[in-house]
């Protein structure tokens, strides 16, 4: 009896051992993504990408990193789009898969609070797609791929005071989304400071809002020259089709949130011939971007989109930190400050989403370009504009 | 002055709405006593038959005009939504009240049909979002400063409609009688030879039917579908309901238009952080000073 359990004991330490053994050899990272709820068009495209990269990576025998090759594992988590399950998926990932380092939320709604319970944990996360200054502000343990908005804010000014020759401006903002209320505060004080003119408007609304004629009934009345639309790409398209609606004939500005195909889909032809800053143009890219780009469509069939190109980069960042490390520790919380030991030590990185510098907060600085609704739903490059 | 009569507008359109599924949540309450909390999901998934009878009325197999493929849609899509509503009341509410079930539990279950509603469609359809496709060719009318488009008029005239039909149906016809006897004595009513249970699927497929339509109508006005549309405007319409006296059918009426008219009203004014608040703590005002809601009764509890 005594050496059955014996024999037991012996099985299931060995067992555990071999695990141990195993697990030293992967690096898992974990993505907080919505996979579901209000834009899981983002989910998706950030875990295509990501799929993409884990595929090349693996079957070419792992990373190397120290003259050793390690086999690299993704968790993917749903936040469901909201802020409160973002900090959920982002526990999880950190206390029950004991990943080294997230990737994701995207939206600044979610990337803002999880942003602090991965830094309260000291766990390195980088955010693909959030423009918001909060989500790595005083954050040592908190990065991103994307430009913020107090650049992306100025940009839009400048164009749509250029391009429709605008004296005069008014904003929709979805004031429950960090995001979107930010963007449209930062777009307002700059559209001030520059003296473009007055903001007539600044009318806000609910994330699950429907209607929004009250708020465009006000606008339409103080009679701007354009509407900048700071939202998520389903929240555009009833906003457009109601303004119109509401004899609103004038054009649209509008945010790196619209870049998704899915607001071709939903908005149809009446977002045809507007205007939007974003990350990156598909349409007429070069080198890397390119090749990327028609990987993307060659294995999924539809243009990757913004965030997907960024959720590339950010891997592509964590990467670079890791091999900045220069070991793999197979105790995640040595293994967690050696990342983000490394990617504080990147200075500049090369992506397809364009070259960036990073600043001490640890924020890229990078070029912003500004895209047209072609009338037949692509999004065409305008013009670049760089800090 | 233009302005004015555009929010106007605006509110009736919005609160057209709110009246419809109100209408629905009053019926089956009037009749049953039992709060269907699964009918702002029906309302989901009328929205959703009506999404896919007109694509498949214009798509490549029938090929239908527009126009002729909305005529076909209203009555296709309120005839299925009304089984799914029977289907409902067949295999949740039934077994239950055949059981003698408390209300509470009848409750409790409507809600989670509402849930399994919401998560089948997440399940089957995915989280990505639908667009409904244009049925009538959309025009807009410029009056003085005051814009409105054909379907903002006929979403009006169809909630007025829709009530003056209850209303008459209810007060007016056999069927009607019937319905308000089982509300006022369930116990009493078969032995008087009415079919209780036909009386109940005839209420069933009135309140899930108008659903259907409203659904049908909002998708062509709001054209983005989710699984989750229907939760938040239901719960509204709910209350609407409540504030204008829940059982009445003009209570469900008036009490849906008036909670189009202070949502609009508050946001034309104030931030819209304001809305929610301002519009319910109005509508609290009202039950506090009278509990049974606008146009309700107060109940004797019979022993």
């Amino acid at each position: 009896m005594r050496k059955t359990v014996m024999m037991f004991l012996v099985l299931v330490l060995s067992m555990v051992l071999a695990g141990a053994a195993l697990a030293a050899d992967t690096i898992k990272v974990g993505f907080n993504i919505p996979l579901t709820g209000d834009i899981p068009e983002v989910g998706e495209g950030s875990k295509n990408a990501a799929e993409m990269y884990l595929a090349d990576i693996n079957s070419a025998g792992g990373l190397e990193v120290g003259g050793k090759k390690y086999m690299l594992e993704f968790i993917y988590m749903d936040n469901e789009s909201k802020a409160e399950s973002a900090v959920n998926a982002a526990l999880k990932l950190i206390e029950q898969e004991q990943v080294v380092a997230i990737i994701g939320p995207n939206s600044s709604k979610q990337a803002v609070p999880a942003g602090g319970t991965a830094n309260d944990n000291r766990v390195p996360m980088i955010s693909p797609w959030s423009t918001n200054p909060d989500t790595t502000k005083d954050r040592p343990w908190v990065f991103r791929a994307a430009f913020l908005d107090p650049f992306q804010g100025p940009v839009v000014a400048d164009f749509a005071a250029k391009k429709f020759n605008a004296k005069s401006s008014a904003v929709l903002f979805d004031i429950s989304n960090d995001y979107s209320k930010g963007l449209a505060e930062i777009f307002k004080s700059s559209w001030e400071a520059k003296n473009l003119g007055p903001v007539v408007a600044f009318e806000s609304h609910g994330t699950k809002d429907q209607d929004f004629s009250a708020q465009l009934t006000n606008i339409i009345r103080a009679n701007p020259d354009f509407i900048f639309v700071p939202n998520n790409y389903n929240q555009v398209a009833l906003i457009v089709q109601q303004a119109r609606d509401l004899g609103y004939k004038g054009p649209f500005m509008g945010s790196d949130a619209w870049g998704t195909p899915d607001l071709i889909k939903l908005c149809g032809a009446q977002c045809y011939g507007q205007y939007f800053s974003t990350h990156y143009a598909a349409a007429g890219a070069k080198g890397a971007t390119k090749v990327f780009i028609d990987r993307y469509v060659e294995k999924y069939g539809v243009e990757p989109a913004d965030y997907a190109a960024l959720t590339w980069d950010s891997i592509g960042l964590l990467v670079e930190g890791i091999k900045k490390a220069g070991k793999v520790d197979s105790n995640p919380r040595k293994m967690r400050q050696m990342i983000r030991d490394g990617l504080a030590a990147i200075e500049s990185f090369d992506g397809i989403t364009g070259s960036a510098k990073f600043d001490a907060e640890g924020d890229p600085i990078k070029c912003a370009v500004v895209v047209k609704i072609s009338d037949e739903g692509t999004f065409v490059f305008e013009e670049s504009v760089c800090p | 002055m233009d302005f004015f009569i555009q929010n106007i507008l605006n509110a009736l359109q919005w609160g057209s709405f709110y009246a419809l599924i109100a209408l629905g949540y009053t019926l089956v309450y009037g009749v049953l006593r039992l709060i269907n909390f699964a009918h702002g999901d029906i309302f989901m998934v009328g929205a959703y038959i009506s999404f896919f009878v007109a694509g498949f009325l214009i798509g490549p197999i029938i090929g239908l005009a527009p126009a002729l493929a909305f005529a076909v849609t209203i009555p296709l899509t309120m005839v299925l939504t009304s089984l799914v509503g029977v289907t409902l009341e067949r295999i949740a509410y039934r077994p239950l009240r055949r059981k003698g079930a408390h209300r509470l539990y009848v409750v409790i279950t409507a809600l989670m049909c509402g849930l399994i509603l919401e998560y089948s469609n997440l399940a089957v359809l995915g989280a990505s979002r639908l667009k409904f496709p244009e049925l009538i060719e959309k025009q807009i009318w410029s009056i003085g400063g005051v814009t409105v488009t054909n379907l903002k008029v006929m979403v009006i005239v169809t909630a007025i409609l829709v009530f003056l039909f209850l209303q008459w149906v209810v007060t007016r016809t056999r069927i009607g009688m019937a319905m308000r006897a089982i509300s006022y004595d369930k116990f009493a009513i078969p032995l008087m030879g009415i079919p209780i249970d036909n009386v109940i699927v005839v209420t069933f497929i009135l309140g899930s039917g108008f659903a259907g339509l409203a659904g049908l109508l909002f998708a062509m006005s709001y054209p983005v579908l989710e699984p989750f549309m229907g939760m938040l405007i239901g719960w509204k319409a709910f209350i609407a309901a409540v504030v204008g006296g829940i059982g009445d059918i003009k209570g469900a009426f008036v009490g849906g238009f008036l909670l189009g008219f202070i949502e609009v009203g508050v946001v034309t004014f104030f931030p819209s952080t304001y809305r929610d608040l301002f519009a319910f703590t109005i509508l609290l005002l009202i039950l506090w000073m009278k509990p049974t809601g606008l146009f309700g009764i107060p109940q004797s509890t019979k022993i």
